[in-house]
C-alpha cells in the first residue's frame, strides 16, 4: 500500500484535494493542511470528544477517522457552521449562559449539541447531560452548557 | 478624587452585572488561538524519548539511528542540554528545612520517575520526531524505587537523592495550646481518623506544550506559552537560558484549561526553548495525553492520621493530625512542593474557635511523578480533616452537624481575629453562610425525605462543610521566598482618538473571564459603554509587570489595580476637561463616552476631547500637560492573604448492593467579596465544585509497587462526565474585603477547596445507618463495598 493517498472532500463548502499520508489522521489533516485550527485535540483516541465534527451530516471524532477516509465526503468544522440557525442560537445560549470557559472542549460540545438537536432531542436535561457525556469539559460543571442546549430547543419548540 | 461610593453606584456601572464575555464569541466560532495553533515559519517539532522506569541509572543512550533518521533536524541528551541550561531547585527561604536536588531538562545519570524526559529529538514533524524517538537505545540498570510514601522514610527504604541522606524533604510541626491535656479532660469525646487522599491531576483538556521561537539577531526568544504566569516564566528563562530578561518575551494567548498545572517548569519545556536556541529557528512542543499523564504535576497525595476532641456540649476543643505527603523525586520549580502540606497545616479547622491544636507535616521524596500546587492547594485536605471530623463527633454526641457547627464557628461579628494557627482573618461570615445554606436547600425538609427513603432501603445522605479559602495572596506567599513571582499586579488604562479605552493588565486569562472583568471594571468606573474596551493580556512585552492568574488572586489584585488605572484616568481626563470647558473638576463626570454635567447631561464626548488633545493641542493652554494613559500597580498590604468564606452542601445516594455513588444536588454559599460578575462567578465556582467531586469519588492515578502508572489514558482515568454530574446551586453573601476599594476576594478554587469535605460527608451521613464509614478519596465503589464489608464483619 502506498503511504500516501490521494483525496478529494468538501470542507465547509470548499472543494479540497489533497495527498496525504495513509496514516494521518482528520482532526490532523484539517488543523495542519488546512489550518482550520477550531477543531482541537485533546486525547487522540476517541475519548475527550475536543475533536468532534461532522461528516456527511454524522457526528464523528475527528482523531479516529482518517484523511484518507474522508475521500468523497462532505464535512462540517465550526469554522463552517451556520451563521443562522440552531448553529447560531446555540452560539448565543452557550454565550447568554457562559457554558464555555478556556473554550477548548467548546467546537466539539457544539458540534455534539447540534447532533443532539439534528435528531430531535427533547429538553429533557438528563437526555442532554447522557447525549454530551462523550465531550470533557474540565471546566464549567457542565450546567451551563445543559442549560443553554436547553434554551435552544424551548425557543425551537415554541 | 470621586469617592468609591461612586463607582458603584453610577448609573452605568458593569461591576455587579451579569455580563456574557466579550471573548465567547471568538471562541465559539473556532477563532481562539492555542499554543497548538501557533505556525510559524521554519517551525521544528519536538518529542521526548521518556524513562519508561521509575528510578534507573542511565548506562548509556545510542542515538545514532535516530539522528540519521528522516526529518530528524536534532537529539539531545541530558547531558547535552546540561551545557546549554543551568540546573534549578526547588526550594524557597520561607519554608525553612526544605530540601531538594538540582534537577535538569532532561534526566542526568539517573531517571527518577518514569515519563521522566531523557532524550530531546528535533524533526521536521510531530510523527516524524516520534518515529525518531522509537530508534533511540537507552541502556538502563533499574534501580530499587521508593514509590510508596508511607515507607519512604523507613530504614532500608531506596534513597532517591544519596547526597540528601534520606527522602525527607520537609517538615514542619504546629504547636498551639495543649492539645493532650484538652482531650484528656472528662467531659470530653475524641474521634480519630486515618484519612487517605489519593493522587489526581489535572487533565487540562488543552495538554500543555510551547512554541519556542530564537532570533540570534536580536539575541531574542519569543516563548508561546499555555499557562498563568508569563513574567514568572520569563524570568525562569532569563536564568537558566542565559538570556537578558528585556530579550524575552513570553505571550500567553487562548490556554485551554490550566487550574495550577501550567504554572510550574517543566524540563520538556525548557528543553524546547533550549533547543530554539541552538538550532536558532522555532521549535514546538505539544505532549500528547500520555505524556500528559506522566509529567503533569499531580495534586494531593497524603496521608493523613487526626483526632478531634468535643466536649458533651458541643465545643471543638481541639484537632491533632499528622499529614504525610508524597511528592515525587524533586521539589517542582520555583513555587516548591511544600506549599501543599503547609497549606494543610495553616488551615485545618480555620473556621473555627478553638484553642488547642497540634499538626505535624512530613513531605517525602518517592519515585513518582513529580506534586505540587494545583487548584485549592491544600484545601480539600484541610477541610476534610476538620470537618470530616466535626461530622463524626458529631455522630459520636448525638448532635446535629449543622447545630454543631453553630457552635463552633467563629462570630460574625468576631473580626478581625486570628484562627488557632495564627492566620489573620478579616471580613468573613461563616455564620451567615451556613444559614443561608440550610435555607436554600430546606434542610429540615431534606432531613424528613431522608428519613422516609431510609425505610424503603434508600440511603441517602447529607453532608456539610464550612470553610475558608486562601485568596489575593500579598508577597507573603512566594515573594519573600526568594521566588521572582510578583505579588502585585499593573494595569494600564489608555484612551484612544476615538473615545475607546485600551487597557491592560498582567493578570492572565484560562477561562475564568479574566478580560471580560478587566473591561466591566474599567469601562464602569472611567465611564464608557463595555464595548468600547479592549482588553490585552498575557503578553510580557505589552502589559505592566505583575503576577498572572493563580491562588485566586485575579480579581482581588488585577481587578483592584484596574480600578484604580480606571480612576486616575478618570481623574486626568475631567483636569483636561475643566479647562476646555472652562469649569471646575467637581462639577463634570464622564459618563457613556462622554464628560458630562453631574446630572448627566453631555458637555463633551470623549472622542471630541481626545481628538483635541492628539491632534490639535495648539487649542490647548501651553501649561496644560494632557496624559490620557493612566497606569496603577495594587498589592495586598496588612494581611498575608485575604480569606474567602463558604459553606457548602451535598446529597447523596448510595447504592449498598453495587457501592456506587449518586451526588443528587449540590449547594454552595460563597462569601467571595464584592461580586463582579456574578454569571462568571457562579461558573467558576460550579466548575469549581465538579473538580472536587472528582478528586471525591473518581479521580487518582494507580501505581503500580515498582512505580509504573498504569492508568495513564482518558479512558482509564476518570473524571466527572456530564450525566454523573449534579446540578448545582449557588447564593452569595457579599462581605467586601477592606484591603481594597474593589472588595472583591477570590472565588476560582472554593468550589474544588470544599466540595470534597461535603462529598465526605455526605456518604458517611448514607452509611452511617449501616454502622460503616469511608475516610479514603477517590471514594470509589470498591473502596464502599470494602467498607459496608468491615462494618458487616463487626
Ligand atoms: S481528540 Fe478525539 S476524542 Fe479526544
Ligand atoms: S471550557 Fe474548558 S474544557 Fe470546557
Amino acid at each position: 500500500m502506498s503511504r500516501y493517498i490521494d483525496i478529494s472532500l468538501r470542507v465547509n463548502g470548499e472543494d479540497v484535494r489533497a495527498t496525504v499520508p495513509s496514516r494521518l489522521n482528520l482532526v490532523d489533516f484539517l488543523r495542519e493542511e488546512l489550518s482550520l485550527t477550531g477543531s482541537h485535540v485533546g486525547c487522540e483516541h476517541g475519548v475527550c470528544g475536543a475533536c468532534t465534527l461532522t461528516v456527511n451530516g454524522d457526528t464523528v471524532r475527528g482523531c479516529l477517522m482518517l484523511a484518507a477516509q474522508a475521500d468523497g465526503k462532505e464535512i462540517t468544522t465550526i469554522e463552517g457552521l451556520a451563521e443562522n440557525g440552531q448553529s447560531a442560537q446555540l452560539q448565543a445560549a452557550f454565550t447568554k449562559h457562559n457554558a464555555l470557559q478556556c473554550g477548548f472542549c467548546t467546537p466539539g460540545m457544539l458540534a455534539s449539541a447540534l447532533g443532539y438537536l439534528n435528531t430531535g432531542g427533547s429538553a429533557d436535561r438528563d437526555a442532554i447531560r447522557q447525549h454530551i457525556s462523550g465531550n470533557y469539559c474540565r471546566c464549567t460543571g457542565y450546567q451551563s452548557i445543559v442549560n443553554a442546549i436547553c434554551d435552544v430547543i424551548e425557543e425551537t419548540s415554541i | 478624587m470621586t469617592g468609591p461610593a461612586h463607582i458603584f453606584d453610577k448609573p452605568n456601572r458593569y461591576i455587579g452585572k451579569p455580563e456574557p464575555r466579550a471573548d465567547a464569541a471568538r471562541l465559539l466560532q473556532g477563532r481562539g488561538t492555542y499554543v497548538d495553533d501557533q505556525k510559524l515559519p521554519r517551525m521544528v517539532h519536538a518529542a521526548f524519548v521518556r524513562s519508561p522506569h521509575a528510578h534507573a541509572t542511565i548506562l548509556s543512550i545510542n542515538a545514532e539511528e535516530a539522528r540519521a533518521a528522516t526529518g530528524v533536524v536534532a537529539v539531545y541528551s541530558g547531558e547535552d542540554l546540561a551545557k546549554h541550561v543551568t540546573p534549578y531547585v526547588g526550594t524557597l527561604t520561607h519554608l525553612a528545612g526544605l530540601r531538594s536536588m538540582p534537577q535538569h531538562p532532561l534526566a542526568v545519570g539517573v531517571a527518577r520517575w518514569q515519563g521522566e524526559p531523557v532524550v530531546m529529538i528535533v524533526a521536521t514533524s510531530r510523527a516524524l520526531a516520534e518515529d525518531a524517538c522509537e530508534l533511540v537505545y537507552v541502556d538502563y540498570a533499574e534501580l530499587p524505587a521508593a514509590v510508596d510514601s508511607e515507607t519512604a522514610l523507613d530504614t532500608g527504604a531506596p534513597i532517591i537523592h544519596s547526597e540528601l541522606g534520606s527522602n525527607l524533604a520537609w517538615e514542619r510541626d504546629v504547636v498551639v495550646g495543649d492539645i493532650d491535656a484538652a482531650f484528656a479532660a472528662p467531659d470530653v469525646h475524641v474521634v480519630e481518623r486515618q484519612f487517605r487522599f489519593g493522587r489526581h491531576t489535572g487533565v487540562t483538556l488543552e495538554t500543555r506544550g510551547t512554541v519556542c521561537d530564537y532570533d540570534p539577531s536580536e539575541d531574542q526568544l519569543t516563548v508561546y506559552y499555555s499557562g498563568q504566569a508569563p513574567h514568572m516564566m520569563q524570568v525562569i528563562f532569563s536564568k537558566h537560558l542565559d538570556l537578558p530578561e528585556e530579550n524575552i518575551r513570553v505571550i500567553s494567548n487562548d490556554v485551554g484549561g490550566s487550574f495550577g498545572i501550567k504554572i510550574h517548569t517543566y524540563g520538556d519545556e525548557i528543553a524546547t526553548a533550549a533547543a530554539a536556541k541552538l538550532l536558532k529557528r522555532p521549535v514546538k512542543f505539544i505532549a500528547d495525553r500520555f505524556e500528559s499523564f506522566l509529567t503533569d504535576i499531580h495534586a494531593r497525595d497524603h496521608i493523613v492520621r487526626a483526632k478531634m476532641g468535643v466536649t458533651e456540649a458541643g465545643k471543638i476543643v481541639g484537632i491533632d493530625f499528622d499529614d504525610l505527603t508524597g511528592i515525587g523525586p524533586f521539589s517542582m520549580y520555583p513555587r516548591t512542593s511544600a506549599i501543599e502540606c503547609n497549606q494543610v497545616l495553616n488551615l485545618t479547622g480555620a473556621p473555627y474557635v478553638m484553642e488547642n491544636y497540634r499538626a505535624k507535616g512530613r513531605v517525602v521524596f518517592q519515585n513518582k511523578t513529580l506534586m505540587c500546587q494545583y487548584r485549592a492547594v491544600g484545601h480539600p485536605i484541610a477541610m476534610a480533616i476538620a470537618d470530616g471530623l466535626l461530622e463524626d463527633a458529631a455522630r459520636k454526641i448525638g448532635m446535629d452537624p449543622v447545630a454543631l457547627r453553630e457552635i463552633n464557628l467563629m462570630a460574625d461579628d468576631s473580626y478581625p481575629r486570628t484562627s488557632a494557627t495564627g492566620m489573620k482573618l478579616d471580613d468573613l461570615s461563616h455564620k451567615r453562610a451556613l444559614r443561608k445554606l440550610t435555607d436554600l436547600m430546606n434542610y429540615d425538609g431534606l432531613r424528613a425525605r431522608q428519613t422516609l427513603a431510609r425505610k424503603k432501603g434508600i440511603y441517602r445522605g447529607i453532608g456539610f462543610v464550612s470553610m475558608v479559602e486562601v485568596t489575593n495572596p500579598s508577597p507573603m506567599f512566594y515573594g519573600i521566598g526568594g521566588a521572582p513571582i510578583a505579588s502585585q499586579d499593573g494595569a494600564t488604562v489608555r484612551l484612544d482618538a476615538g473615545g475607546a479605552l485600551h487597557v491592560s493588565s498582567s493578570i492572565t486569562e484560562q477561562g475564568q473571564g479574566t478580560n471580560a472583568i478587566l473591561a466591566q471594571i474599567a469601562a464602569g468606573v472611567f465611564g464608557v459603554d463595555l464595548n468600547r474596551v479592549k482588553v490585552t493580556t498575557g503578553d510580557t512585552a505589552t502589559t505592566p509587570y505583575g503576577g498572572g492568574t493563580w491562588a485566586s488572586r485575579g480579581a482581588g489584585i488585577g481587578g483592584e489595580a484596574m480600578l484604580q488605572a480606571a480612576q486616575a484616568l478618570k481623574d486626568q481626563v475631567l483636569e483636561v476637561a475643566g479647562v476646555m470647558l472652562q469649569t471646575g473638576v467637581e462639577t463634570l463626570d464622564i459618563q457613556s463616552g462622554a464628560v458630562t454635567d453631574i446630572d448627566g447631561s453631555v458637555r463633551l464626548t470623549l472622542a471630541d476631547l481626545a481628538r483635541t488633545v492628539y491632534y490639535r493641542g495648539n487649542e490647548l493652554p501651553n501649561d496644560l500637560n494632557p496624559e490620557l494613559i493612566a497606569t496603577r500597580h495594587y498589592r495586598v498590604t496588612d494581611f498575608p492573604f485575604v480569606f474567602t468564606n463558604g459553606a457548602m452542601a451535598a446529597h447523596v445516594e448510595v447504592d449498598i448492593e453495587t457501592g456506587f455513588v449518586k451526588v443528587l444536588h449540590f449547594w454552595a454559599v460563597e462569601d467571595c467579596g464584592r461580586v463582579i460578575n456574578p454569571l462568571l462567578v457562579d461558573e467558576q465556582i460550579r466548575g469549581g465544585v465538579v473538580q472536587g467531586i472528582g478528586g471525591a469519588l473518581y479521580e487518582e492515578c494507580h501505581y503500580s509497587p515498582d512505580g509504573q502508572f498504569l492508568n495513564a489514558t482518558m479512558a482509564d482515568y476518570m473524571v466527572p462526565m456530564a450525566s454523573e454530574m449534579p446540578e448545582i446551586t449557588i447564593a452569595h453573601i457579599e462581605t467586601p474585603t477592606k484591603t481594597s476599594i474593589l472588595g472583591a476576594k477570590g472565588a476560582g478554587e472554593a468550589g474544588t477547596g470544599g466540595a470534597p469535605a461535603a462529598i465526605l460527608n455526605a456518604v458517611n451521613d448514607a452509611l452511617s445507618p449501616l454502622g460503616a464509614s469511608i475516610w479514603q478519596m477517590p471514594m470509589t465503589p470498591e473502596r464502599i463495598l470494602a467498607s459496608l464489608n468491615q462494618a458487616d464483619c463487626n
